[in-house]
């Protein structure tokens, strides 16, 4: 096969590795707020099951959480369809390091700021909604941009659950046709460009974000 | 109501088979990450090169490696290698890819725990007559190592994580075997739980031996200021 006839193939596997990169992010992203400031401020109990969360999924690895959310929970009455299972598996890998994202910018936050927002009579809610996120949130944008990158890359892997994303297409193609260099070649390529317009569209958003911040200026 | 039926007898079945695969799991992260280390401080060496004909693409061929994800890498290694002629076993590919993929983390780390050294040792280092070759290995890297060493832990053990990708060109790893032990029982709850709890268990005691070694090095790394 010519390369012209490749690649609207290997486009089409692109297209659904981007959906499901789109589905879980925000799984992740929402799992990372909730277990990172579960994990500061909620009562001890809470604290407990967000760490415990936090630290089996970081401590095992992506594919078997894949395998194991596929495979087992068929056993306690729960099919999920491969699609689902992906982006439940995904979100919840990625969300655990996320969290810690989460925590470790929350603590970075000047305690002075804490302060003031206690003097000024803020309550708990407003203190952590309307002081402590915000200025979190611009120390959140880089490692939350590689884990962006981390998670595009570990779509790869529900390729072997059966989806057809971009590795699948690749591999299916290659056994087809037994151009492989040409084929994996150009799906490393094509993984490339996404991870570098996603590494831009961070370094935007960062910039963006900080716009207007004099950080640390007070703090010398 | 969930109903969790987990079978014993089938576990202990299973579980001798498992602990045979982690030898394989744990071969391939050991074997993968002497081979990252060594590609990774050539990669840092040569970045750091005042040549900009070296630096350029060494910067494009790390940075290539780690936007790209590593089961393609694997799949790469284990089709493509045979075109020219190379056939690799399952387990070669998986020390190459995993030796190649962290190789391009670790660089970075190297690199930037080499810049960390102050430019006044590498000064005095010149100034002493050492040669560039002793300048590194004498006084640059040793000083760099405390900082390296952290994230080079956990470097190995994100590597540690990823083998179960292995599986996927058939290597009889830990997930492969539990794969099989499930496909032949129809369960796959005992054999895919305990894996997990294999991989989690084997972190916990790699974290803590990382933090064990980070602990021999005194805080302020070897300088005498």
């Amino acid at each position: 096969m010519e390369l012209s006839e490749l690649t609207p193939i290997l486009l089409q596997g692109a297209w659904i590795t981007l959906k499901i990169l789109c589905l879980s992010l925000p799984v992740a992203g929402a799992l990372a707020f909730i277990a990172g400031l579960t994990r500061l401020f909620a009562p001890t109990p809470l604290r407990q099951i967000a760490r415990v969360y936090i630290e089996f999924f970081r401590g095992t690895s992506a594919l078997i959480q894949l395998y194991w959310i596929y495979f087992v929970l068929p056993f306690f009455g729960l099919n999920l369809d491969a699609m689902t299972a992906s982006v439940i598996a995904l979100g919840l890998n990625i969300g655990a390091y996320g969290a810690e994202v989460v925590r470790g910018a929350v603590l970075a936050v000047p305690k002075g700021q804490y302060e003031a927002a206690v003097a000024l009579n803020f309550t708990p809610w407003s203190r952590l909604w309307r002081i402590i996120l915000p200025q979190s949130l611009i120390n959140m944008i880089p490692p939350f941009g590689n884990l962006a990158i981390e998670l595009m890359k570990a779509t790869s892997l529900v390729s072997l659950i059966t989806i057809g994303d971009l590795t699948y297409k690749a591999k299916t193609l290659a056994d087809a046709t037994l151009q492989v260099g040409e084929i994996f070649g150009l799906v490393l390529l094509i993984y490339f460009v996404m991870a570098q317009v996603m590494a831009y569209l961070f370094r935007l958003l960062e910039a963006r974000l900080g716009r207007g911040m004099d950080r640390g200026g007070l703090r010398s | 109501m969930i109903e969790l039926d987990w079978d014993w007898d089938f576990t202990w079945e299973v579980l001798p088979d498992l602990l045979n695969a982690a030898q394989i799991t744990l071969l391939a992260t050991l074997l993968g990450s002497l081979l990252a280390i060594g590609v990774g401080l050539a990669l840092s060496l040569l970045r750091r090169s005042p040549s900009r004909w070296i630096s350029w693409p060494v910067y494009w061929v790390v940075e290539f490696v780690r936007s790209t994800p590593l089961l393609v890498q694997i799949f790469f290694l284990y089709y493509v290698m045979p075109e020219f002629g190379v056939s690799l076993s399952p387990m070669t590919t998986g020390v190459l890819a995993l030796g190649a993929h962290y190789g391009a983390y670790l660089s970075e780390v190297f690199r930037s725990g080499i810049d960390g050294v102050e430019k006044g040792q590498w000064e005095a280092a010149r100034a002493l007559n050492l040669s560039q070759f002793m300048t590194y290995r004498d006084i640059v890297l040793p000083q760099a190592l405390r900082a390296m060493i952290p994230a080079t832990g956990n470097y190995i053990i994100a590597m540690f994580k990823e083998t179960p990708q292995l599986s996927a060109i058939t290597l009889l790893e830990m997930l492969q075997t539990a794969k099989i032990l499930g496909s032949e029982n129809f369960r796959y709850l005992e054999p895919f739980t305990l894996v997990g709890l294999l991989y989690l268990a084997f972190s916990i005691i790699a974290a803590l031996g990382v933090h064990q070694i980070e602990r021999r090095f005194p805080k302020e790394g070897f300088s005498l200021r």
